[in-house]
C-alpha cells in the first residue's frame, strides 16, 4: 500500500517537530491558551504608569465588546457575526477564514495596577484598554539631600 | 469561478515597491449571480491607510495599521509584529473591474465587484 510510507508517525513527527520549535522559539504556551491564531490578536505592553493592551478585534460596534477586570485579570468578550450568506440564498463561499462566533480572551495583569484607572477605546477595528498603575507603585528617584 | 479566483503569494507586489513583510490578512469571498463580495479584516487600517488597486487582472490589498502607541510602552506580548497587511488575487474576465465599490468599517474591508453585464446570467428563450 502506497499509504503506508505516508503515515501516521510522519504526521505526529511532523505535529512534534512543530511544537518543540514553537516552545524553543516563544517560550512556553499561556495557560490560557494564547495560540497563535487566535481570535482576537492581543498585544500587551507596560510603561511605568499603565498597562497597555490592543486588541486586533475587528468589525464590531464598541458597545458590543465587554471589558471586564475581575481579580487582576482583564477579559475582553463579544461576538462576531458571520458574513456569510445564510441558508437558502443562492450564492457559493468560495473562501471563508474570517473569524466568526462568541470571543473571549484574558490577561493576568501585574498586582500593582489600580482597578478604578482602567480605560477603552475602540478605533478602526482595534480595541485598545490602558490599565493605570498605583502611584505608590511607580518608580521614583530619591533625591539626596 | 473557484478555479480563476486564486490567492497569489504575497510576494507578487504589482506596485513595484521594495519586499516589504506583511501580513495575510483574513478573508471571506462569497459569489452570487451579480458578482463578488470580498471581506477582509485589516484592524488598525483606516481609509487613508488603505490601499486598492486592480492592474490588469491582479486585485491588491495593501493596508498600513497605524496605532497610536504611547513613547514609552515595552513590549510584553506581541501577537501582532507587523503594522502592514497585504493580499493579491487573480480575477478573472468577467468580472466588472470598473465598477468596484468598497467600504470600510471598524477595520473591515467590504468590496463588491460586479460582474460584467454580458456575463449575468440571463434565460434563454426557447422558440417553437
Amino acid at each position: 500500500m502506497a499509504f503506508s510510507f505516508l503515515s501516521r508517525d510522519m504526521f505526529s513527527d511532523l505535529e512534534r517537530l512543530h511544537r518543540e520549535l514553537q516552545q524553543a522559539f516563544e517560550g512556553g504556551p499561556s495557560i490560557r491558551g494564547a495560540a497563535p491564531g487566535g481570535f482576537p490578536a492581543v498585544n500587551v505592553g507596560s510603561t511605568p504608569q499603565s498597562i497597555e493592551l490592543y486588541a486586533y478585534v475587528p468589525g464590531l460596534e464598541p458597545d458590543s465588546i465587554q471589558v471586564d477586570l475581575e481579580r487582576g485579570t482583564l477579559s475582553i468578550a463579544g461576538e462576531r457575526a458571520s458574513s456569510l450568506p445564510q441558508n437558502g440564498e443562492k450564492s457559493v463561499v468560495h473562501i471563508n477564514q474570517r473569524f466568526a462566533g462568541r470571543f473571549r480572551r484574558a490577561v493576568s495583569l501585574p498586582e500593582d495596577i489600580d482597578p478604578d484607572g482602567v480605560s477603552a477605546d475602540y478605533r478602526n477595528g482595534v480595541l485598545h484598554v490602558s490599565v493605570k498603575r498605583r502611584a505608590e507603585a511607580l518608580p521614583r528617584r530619591i533625591s539626596v539631600q | 469561478m473557484s478555479d480563476n479566483t486564486s490567492v497569489a503569494t504575497h510576494s507578487g507586489d504589482s506596485a513595484g515597491r521594495a519586499e516589504e513583510t506583511a501580513l495575510l490578512p483574513p478573508v471571506d469571498v462569497i459569489e452570487d449571480s451579480a458578482g463578488i463580495t470580498l471581506y477582509a479584516d485589516l484592524p488598525g487600517v483606516s481609509r487613508d491607510g488603505l490601499d486598492l488597486q486592480v492592474d490588469a487582472d491582479t486585485l491588491t490589498i495593501e493596508g498600513v495599521a497605524a496605532v497610536e502607541l504611547p513613547e514609552s510602552l515595552e513590549a510584553k506580548h506581541a501577537e501582532i509584529t507587523v503594522p502592514r497587511y497585504r493580499r493579491v488575487f487573480t480575477l478573472s474576465r468577467e468580472l466588472d473591474v470598473e465598477n468596484v465599490t468598497a467600504e470600510l468599517h471598524q477595520g473591515v474591508l467590504k468590496l463588491r465587484i460586479p460582474k460584467a453585464e454580458h456575463a449575468q446570467p440571463r434565460k434563454i428563450e426557447v422558440r417553437g
